[in-house]
């Protein structure tokens, strides 16, 4: 098997202010998804959370708090996964929250 | 009568106090003779029963023990010029005073550090894991040589080859009776917290048929959990979610078996017979372990556990139980608990939007995936619900497994 990186983007949305039940339910909505693709076994690697808030530093020394890359989606996370080729890791991240919520997932091979 | 209850009791303190006596004995002269402190109690045990035979009960029946525990050793280490030429040396520059007053201290301090110690030594992983369970039993919980062959189903010569292999390689790799550098303890200890959880599922879901044998492994592992959590370095909140999760499981213990000895499911159990004391205590626990932010698989399972104690079937339950054992797959993958979230999800989510996914777990040489997949089939494909449940009969381990399976059948024919 090999392993593949699910790289989640996202809207720009502010989280600040988001109904606290809302949040709640996405919050399954994820653990569901990631769930159904851990019982299969296929989950390599947790990955990591990257908070909402952060830095980017450009040419010239030019600091900003984003927005991180010029367009409109941002980084939330991303898992690894194993799969045996790029079709079976993309048919994996299907039903994705984030691809709910009017963002994407970008399926990458992993080098070995 | 006056007999039986005298063997009963008799019984009952081996099963108390070996453990200690031979912590006790084998910190006192070295992890080396742990073979000999084993001799030395089980003789005293032998001496007890037939002085307690002839002369009726001691007043203090452990007192009594460990004094003859206490004789036997001096007098074989002794014997042993050994003890004149190493042991005394040594004892008399650690200053332990007069060896006439007999340094074999059991004092409850002396007991509790020396039993500890001992479960850290046994819980090397110097020690190939298989042969750890058999030591554990043998030398933390006081199980028989045969008893511990009942519960792994095999002959009593393999056990006493495992124990043999542990025995040589606590020797060869000189582990001591000490306990761990600090910094190392949380490491050591995570074998240890392991080693407690195999022995606790060794008693839960082992399939020898013998329930009291059952009981005893995991009211040992227990034990041996609460035992960690009265040393402070060793309380860690994930020693106290391992003892919550104990607790939970154990506190179905008698409602898990009829009279007949088969096996009761989940629904079917009268929660009557649940142990509400061992219930509260897992709460207790559960709390404790609450105190950090680490979210061990321990933690998890507890939390599982501690839903499963509310019988009433409510969506709060069933969320919970799915979210935790959404989080458990992602530390600890195994098929058991892929089937288990499934069986959540189902009663979570529904069948619709649990079947897809049963059926992407392709865990096809399995006989508890089949039945679960006949359970979401049936009532709405019976015809695919009989194929599976067919295919579990086929590769069931039990006469348990079988009759389960053969009553669903029953059920939806």
């Amino acid at each position: 098997m090999k392993e593949f990186a699910l790289l989640f983007r996202q809207p720009d949305f502010d989280y600040s202010n988001a109904d606290p039940a809302k949040m709640k339910e996405l919050g399954k909505k994820w653990q569901d998804w990631v769930g159904g693709i851990a019982a299969q076994g296929k989950i390599a690697d947790g990955g990591i959370r990257l908070a909402m808030e952060g830095k980017v530093l450009k040419h010239g020394g030019v600091i900003t708090d984003g927005p991180f890359v010029e367009i409109k989606e941002k980084l939330l996370s991303f898992i690894v996964v194993k799969a045996d080729s790029l079709e079976e890791a993309t048919t994996l991240a299907h039903g994705c929250p984030a691809v709910d919520e009017g963002g994407s997932v970008e399926i990458r091979p992993i080098f070995a | 009568m006056l007999y039986m209850k005298e063997e009963e009791l008799v019984q009952y303190l081996f099963r108390q106090e070996f453990s200690k006596m031979i912590a006790v004995i084998s910190k006192t002269f070295g992890l080396q003779h742990l073979e000999t402190a084993e001799d030395i109690v089980s003789e005293t045990f032998l001496t007890a029963t037939e002085n307690w035979k002839q002369k009726g009960l001691p007043v203090n029946p452990t007192a009594w023990l460990y004094a003859v525990a206490k004789q036997k050793t001096l007098y074989f280490f002794r014997r042993n010029r050994m003890f004149a030429n190493k042991v005394l040396p040594a004892l008399k520059t650690s200053g332990s005073g007069d060896i006439e007053e007999a340094p074999v201290d059991f004092s409850m301090q002396n007991i509790m550090d020396s039993q500890l110690q001992m479960m850290f030594a046994v819980c090397n992983p110097a020690i190939a894991s298989e042969a750890q369970i058999a030591l554990a039993l043998r030398v933390l919980c006081g199980f028989g040589i045969d008893e511990i062959a009942e519960a792994f189903l095999t002959s009593k010569e393999t056990i006493n080859k495992r124990l043999t292999r542990a025995k040589e390689k606590l020797r060869s790799a000189a582990i001591r009776l000490e306990m761990p550098p600090e910094k190392e303890i949380i490491n050591r200890l995570d074998s240890v917290l392991h080693i407690i959880y195999l022995l606790f599922n060794e008693g839960y879901y082992s399939s020898t048929p013998n329930k009291t044998l059952r009981k005893d492994l995991c009211f040992e592992a227990l034990h041996l959990g609460l035992l960690l959590t009265e040393y402070n370095k060793a309380n860690l909140p994930k020693t106290n979610a391992l003892v919550a999760l104990m607790c939970f499981h154990s506190s179905r213990l008698a409602a898990r078996q009829n009279e007949n000895k088969e096996v009761i499911l989940y629904d079917d159990q009268n929660e009557l017979l649940w142990d509400k004391e061992l219930i509260q205590k897992g709460e207790y626990f559960l709390s404790q372990s609450a105190k950090g932010s680490e979210i061990s698989s321990y933690h998890l399972e507890a939390g599982i556990a501690y839903w499963h104690c509310q019988k009433e079937d409510t969506p709060e339950k069933w969320e919970n139980i799915l979210q935790h054992y959404n989080l458990l797959l992602q530390i600890n993958y195994s098929p058991a608990v892929a089937l288990n979230r499934t069986y959540a999800l189902y009663k979570a989510r529904g069948r619709d939007r649990t079947l897809p996914e049963a059926e992407k777990l392709q865990l096809t040489n399995n006989r508890f995936y089949h039945v679960l997949l006949g359970e979401l089939y049936s009532g709405l494909n019976n015809q695919k619900a009989q194929e599976h449940f067919a295919t579990a009969l086929s590769l069931a381990k039990s006469v348990d497994e079988t009759q389960i399976i053969r009553k669903k059948i029953e059920s939806i024919l």
